[in-house]
């Protein structure tokens, strides 16, 4: 498939493939988005085959899936909407891993920071509204911040793991809110589904004006806009890549490795907890289990898939929130279980997973052909 | 009268009832996971594993009628995901932590879609054997039926125990784990050494995941496990990737997971979820006062990548 792409590329008489010195330059940032392209065409085969067994016809799956993600404004909206939370937990994943660490606990930092930011609003009832908002991102990126810090922590001064420590504190977290939101903070109001009270209309941060988004995206898109300036432009972000590469050179120089992890999971963790005070405060108005839907998984995922670059995350968590919301359209139109759009995010991290094999080994991206 | 007399006696009986039945997912998925890490490779996957060999133990059974083919269909379909694990990971420049991460979501992906159908039907379980026909108080009779998947996975630790010390492939198996190079300098292909276990591991963790959905709690929904594969993984480690300890480690951890169950048998409610959570917690905590910064963890095989 290589060799083909390579003379397609040249019988289209394409300037770059003429020139080595361009891919020389460039073949390696062409790579990033070829390779993780190619696998996800890949993964979309299979899926297609999947369904095809299934008794459903692959290209009716296909044209659902585009209309349900971006054919109409209204699924572009659905899908912005759902991209704002999977921006900001795949960035609990891409900032640790920048110092090797693959932390898997977004979702547990969302739930902790979403009990957070209700609590604060709750607290504050009756102040003015902006007071209110302010007091509910701060509390939530403290609650999620602390919670990935623990990881961090338990890494750097216990030796635990910190893959396996986070994903125990989601259950461990989930255990506190449904605790929490069924006993000492229900209320009795809700009866068929245990709910904390209502942090009010008032507080709710609302949407984009001419749109149905809401402001939530704009916090994602900052979020990810400043961890890739940290990363790449401070000095902060270079001694944690140092320190990801190579621990110790990064020890010799003398860098506080412990103080870089821990500052590293508090930012982390504070995106996460961020996306939960925004699904608090802009879509459920309560906390309860509906917040357990997943998107620190599928941050998981688009980490991954955007290879830990938090500029790359954007338009990857859009892709991957316009493959969740098609999936209602599945449901309807097509008569597939709400579990597809799962198989297909699993399929997809399988395949990209595999095609890191293939960096460095594309023969005309070197620039000998 | 009986239920009376018992009184609060009856949260250490359903304790340790709970610790047989609870444990046994917990003791197949460690075992396997044993076999997989001691080869050098760790599978974070088998926590999908779990749920696909629950779902598809159910739905053989329902079709076939037989709960031990089910069990069977469990094990393949556990050393299928088992060999696709190790596949991708003999691929050049993968890491074997994240390629665990993609099938769990796979794996409960897959079992969600592919068992839909299976929420609402009934299918043949498990027997249970019943070890306390001399007794009159039903608590402890109810504690003492024993599933066989039970006895099967206590015979295999020791087996394995003994397998790791003294057979050939329990030899190869501790050597890919060791050294890589040694392995390959004898002229074996680790690569084929670690799919081998890998399959195993699945298999066995599969198996652990037919006992959930036949015999306890013995039904199959989407909340039925909820990280005992991921549990069963970290037990290993304070297990130190030793058989017998492994066995231990889940009969503690099945003795804590009944523990939620058992007080709001008595009446006591508050707390119950936070209960529930007592083996993420006890976990955390053995993991926290086990492992140490400053050196590696004795027994772990020098080749795996989480101890590094």
């Amino acid at each position: 498939m290589t060799t083909e792409a390579a003379e397609s590329v040249e019988a289209a008489g394409v300037a770059p493939a003429a020139d080595p010195g361009f891919l020389q330059r460039y073949g390696a940032s062409i790579e990033y988005i070829l390779i993780p392209g190619a696998a996800l065409i890949g993964a979309l085969a299979v899926f297609g085959g999947f369904i095809a067994l299934y008794g459903k016809n692959p290209l009716d799956l296909y044209f659902y899936m585009y209309y349900g993600a971006f054919g109409t404004w209204f699924s572009w909206q659905n899908t912005l909407t759902r991209a704002a939370p999977l921006i900001l937990t795949a960035l609990c994943t891409a900032l640790p891993a920048q110092l090797g660490m693959v932390i898997i606990g977004g979702e547990g930092a969302l739930l902790i920071g979403a009990l957070a930011a209700t609590s604060a609003a709750l607290a504050l009832q009756g102040a003015a509204p902006i007071v209110v908002q302010i007091a509910m991102v701060i509390a939530g990126m403290i609650g999620g911040g602390l919670w990935i810090t623990l990881s961090g922590g338990l890494r750097q001064y216990r030796g635990v793991n910190e893959t396996i420590s986070s994903l125990l504190l989601v259950y461990i977290a989930l255990a506190i809110l449904n605790h929490l939101v069924e006993g000492p903070m229900r209320d009795p109001a809700s009866l068929n589904k245990p709910s904390t009270r209502e942090i009010g209309a008032a507080n709710m941060i609302g949407t984009i004006p001419g749109t149905d988004v809401h402001w939530g995206l704009v916090f994602g898109l900052v979020a990810a806009i400043a961890a890739y300036i940290l990363i790449y432009h401070t000095t902060f972000g270079f001694a944690a890549r140092v320190a990801g590469g190579n621990i110790r050179a990064a020890k010799i120089v003398g860098l506080s490795v412990g103080k870089l992890i821990m500052t590293v999971c508090f930012l982390a963790g504070s995106c996460a907890g961020l996306a939960g005070m925004i699904e608090v405060a802009a879509v459920q108005g309560r906390t309860n289990a509906n917040l357990a839907a997943g998107y620190g998984f599928t941050g998981i995922l688009v980490a991954f898939l955007a290879r830990q670059n938090p500029l790359a995350i954007i338009p990857v968590a859009i892709l991957l929130g316009g493959i969740s919301a098609s999936g209602g359209l599945l449901q309807r139109r097509l008569g597939l279980p709400d579990a597809s759009v799962l198989v297909l995010q699993g399929i997809i991290f399988v395949f990209v997973l595999a095609s890191d094999a293939l960096y460095g080994r594309i023969g005309f991206l070197k620039g000998k052909s | 009268m009986a239920d009376a007399s018992l009184g609060l006696w009856t949260v250490p009986l359903a304790v340790f009832g709970g610790a047989i039945r609870v444990s046994t997912p917990f003791l197949f998925v460690s075992l396997g996971e044993c076999i997989t890490e001691r080869s050098g490779r760790i599978n974070l996957g088998l926590e999908g594993t779990l749920v696909m060999g629950a779902m598809s133990a159910y739905g053989i059974s329902y079709l076939s009628g037989s709960p031990w083919l089910g069990v069977l269909a469990a094990g393949v379909t556990g050393a299928l995901f088992g060999a696709l694990h190790a596949g991708i990971c003999s691929l050049p420049r993968v890491n074997d932590i994240a390629v665990g991460i993609a099938l769990m979501l796979l794996g409960t992906g897959l079992a969600f879609f592919l068992g839909k159908p299976l929420i609402e039907p009934t299918a043949a379980r498990l027997p249970a054997i019943d070890f306390g026909w001399w007794s009159d108080i039903p608590q402890l009779r109810a504690a003492l039926r024993i599933n066989v998947l039970f006895l099967i996975g206590v015979a295999i630790a020791p087996l394995l125990y003994w397998a790791f010390r003294t057979t050939r492939w329990g030899l190869l198996i501790r050597t890919a784990g060791e050294s890589a190079d040694a392995a390959r300098a004898m002229g074996h292909s680790v690569l084929l050494i670690r799919l081998r276990a890998t399959m195993v591991g699945g298999f066995l963790a599969g198996i652990g995941g037919s006992f959930l959905s036949l015999f306890y709690p013995g039904s199959w929904n989407e909340g039925l496990s909820s990280g005992q594969g991921i549990t069963a993984v970290a037990l290993v480690i304070f297990a130190r990737w030793d058989p017998m300890l492994c066995l231990w480690a889940s009969l503690a951890f099945g003795g804590a997971a009944a523990l939620g169950p058992a007080l709001q048998s008595v009446g006591i409610t508050s707390g119950y979820h936070l209960f529930n959570a007592a083996p993420y917690i006890l976990t955390l905590a053995i993991m926290i006062i086990t492992c140490s910064p400053k050196r590696t963890l004795t027994g772990a095989p020098a080749e795996l990548s989480i101890t590094r």
